[in-house]
């Protein structure tokens, strides 16, 4: 993908889906996030990378309030989140997530995974949810295995699974963390390349990844963490090819070397 | 050694092209599994021959006594020495209705029948899966406890029994049918309340389940039976028998809540963070996905609990109440029948053995069926 495609596409996003406006983080006396400011708009595709601790993963938690912040607000999809559990709700209904371990729900069918949300949050009749769930299940490739339970999938099968459970919420933010750090190298690919179409489709998506390449191939702007700021963005072959910091530089030249 | 299944000599198979073919004879079924089990190793070999040799020396003494020189019917004791040398189950025989329903007037008893026909029914209901008209059983089921209630204690065109004619296994099976049924839910509710953000919820359920584990059922008996009447207003009638079942239940509701609370404990982090993510509410995420999995680790547990509570029941006989070992040990004072403890505690024995193995046997079912090749 060249400069100019990516111009061209900066131009079409929307509205901000997300808004983080100097949001710090403690766990306990621990400072985790330092002054966080953050603005992602509707159809942007944001890759944020960075050293074990930097608290990258922390951050996108905030965003669906799987971790509370202290200071600074958070607004998503016009929603603040405040301890109003009815903000909370109505944010996580719109903010799909997929985590590193998958967290599927073992007791359950694949199938049953993907219709859980839609039937008891959404309401949705349970032969709609099916039919749903079935057509996102095809497009992450594994219709067959909807009958299984997700002990017996492999590993990416599974994060398969999870970001098809994901999506059959419609939601309209999908934040990554670590999808693929969980997976052997060979169901690496098959994960990323659902989350590349995923990407095409113009889904607004947060990731935390260390995949350069994903980074590389769709991101709009990849952001570098470290110690719990945002240390510098840019968008991806600006990053890659001239990093303004001294400490983005260090963290690529390592990762980067093989 | 010479297998039965041979591999055509020389023959190079290609990758990927080799048939599958049936392990050696020696590698499966029962000759396997008897040189694995019996026979693996010389302590193993003696093991087994010592263990054949004891119920070679046990069994057919015990079985003559119990069967072949037993005597079945006669009018009392002396009746029995004259007609075998074995153990006299005549005594049982003629006590069988004491021992099943206690004094509940004769005249009522189908009504205990009935209502223990329905119980069978509802419990099938509930256990298997598959049972056929398996719906209706359960929507059955919600108005069973009201029915049953009815049906034992009588009113509404029933004749009336009190429930200090009441007794024997009828006694345990209520006993323990009610303290079963209620001690889950509230000890799910005590253990999901031990983990609350709400200090006084968690405080409160704390206080209980402490309290109540530290105070022997006993001591909690004798409060149910004597003391209660002193904190209540005078004058209040509370039924005995509904003191006991208030106290039972409460007593299992304390063990089941660490039970379970130990399952809790089990479920990922990650579980209730995909729950959480998605919307869900606390309860739908417990209901759908923490409890089914939680419950499912503690099936041991839970069910060790409810055999506890099934065993416990016999504790009654302390405050005067007449379960089968009471109506036993009363029995054996009857001049007629001197010395036959052996054959009345046996019979019991094997009563709540057979109740205690059903429940056993199923939660074992229960966790080979609910077994979804999960382990992490």
């Amino acid at each position: 993908m060249n400069t100019e495609t990516q111009k061209v596409e900066q131009s079409e996003l929307g509205e901000v889906a997300i808004k983080i406006r100097q949001m710090h983080k403690w766990y306990g006396q621990f400072h985790v996030l330092k002054d966080i400011n953050l603005e992602v708009k509707s159809g942007e595709r944001i890759v944020v990378c960075g050293p074990s601790g930097s608290g990258k993963s922390t951050m996108i938690r905030c965003i669906n309030r799987l971790e509370e912040h202290q200071k600074g607000d958070i607004i998503v999809d016009g929603t603040e989140l405040t301890n109003d559990l009815k903000n909370i709700e109505a944010v996580r209904r719109e903010v799909g997530m997929v985590f590193q371990h998958f967290n599927l729900f073992p007791h359950l069918t694949v199938m049953e995974n993907c219709t859980l949300a839609p039937i008891w949050v959404r309401k949705t009749p349970k032969a709609e949810a099916e039919a749903i769930a079935m057509q996102y299940l095809e497009r992450v490739k594994i219709p067959e295995q909807a009958h299984k339970y997700p002990g017996q999938l492999s590993g990416g099968q599974q994060q398969r699974v999870a970001i098809a459970r994901s999506l059959c919420m419609s939601p309209k933010i999908m934040l990554f963390d670590e999808p693929t750090s969980a997976l052997d190298p060979e169901m690496i690919k098959e994960v990323l390349d659902v989350m590349i179409e995923l990407a095409q489709e113009g889904m607004t998506m947060i990731c935390v990844t260390h995949e350069m390449g994903f980074a590389k191939t769709v991101a709009n702007r990849v952001i570098f963490m470290d110690v719990g700021q945002i240390i510098e963005q840019n968008e991806p072959t600006e990053f890659f090819n001239n990093p303004q910091n001294e400490r983005t530089q260090l963290f690529l030249s390592q990762i980067l070397q093989h | 050694m010479s297998d039965n299944t041979t591999t055509p000599a020389g023959q190079d198979y290609e990758p990927g092209t080799h048939p599958d073919l049936p392990p050696p004879f020696t590698a499966s079924g029962p000759v396997k599994w008897v040189a694995d089990n019996l026979f693996s190793s010389p302590a193993n070999i003696i093991m087994t021959i010592l263990a054949i040799f004891a119920l070679y020396k046990i069994i057919p003494g015990f079985a003559a006594w119990a069967i072949s020189d037993a005597t079945f019917l006669a009018a009392d004791r002396n009746e029995c020495r004259e007609l075998g040398t074995g153990a006299c189950w005549a005594f049982i025989v003629q006590r069988w209705e004491l021992f099943t329903y206690g004094f509940y007037p004769e005249a009522e008893r189908w009504r205990v029948i009935l209502t223990f026909v329905l119980l069978m029914v509802v419990i099938i209901g509930l256990l298997w899966e598959n049972c056929p008209g398996r719906k209706h059983v359960l929507r059955f089921a919600l108005i069973f406890p009201f029915l049953a209630f009815w049906l034992v204690m009588g009113g509404f065109g029933l004749e009336r029994v009190t429930t200090d004619q009441f007794g024997g296994f009828m006694l345990t099976v209520i006993i323990g049918v009610v303290g079963i049924s209620l001690s889950l839910p509230i000890g799910i509710c005590l253990a999901l309340g031990r983990q609350s953000n709400l200090p006084i919820i968690k405080y409160a359920c704390i206080g209980f389940i402490e309290f109540i584990r530290g105070v022997p059922l006993i001591t909690l008996l004798f409060v149910a039976s004597t003391m209660l009447s002193y904190f209540l207003p005078p004058g209040t009638n509370f039924n005995l028998l509904l003191r006991v079942l208030i106290m039972v239940t409460l007593f299992a509701s304390a063990y089941m809540a660490e039970v379970i609370r130990g399952g809790l404990q089990a479920i990922p982090k990650g579980q209730i963070e995909a729950a959480d993510a998605m919307g869900l509410k606390y309860w739908a995420a417990m209901r759908l996905i923490v409890l089914p999995q939680a419950l499912k680790i503690s099936i041991p547990g839970i069910v060790n609990t409810f055999i506890g509570l099934y065993k416990d029941s016999t504790l009654v006989i302390i405050i005067g109440l007449l379960d089968p070992l009471g109506i036993g040990q009363a029995s054996l004072a009857d001049n007629k029948w001197q010395g036959l403890s052996t054959e009345v505690y046996l019979f019991v024995a094997i009563f709540f053995f057979i109740s205690c193995f059903a429940m056993a046997r199923y939660s074992l079912y229960l966790e080979r069926k609910l077994d979804t090749g999960h382990k992490s």
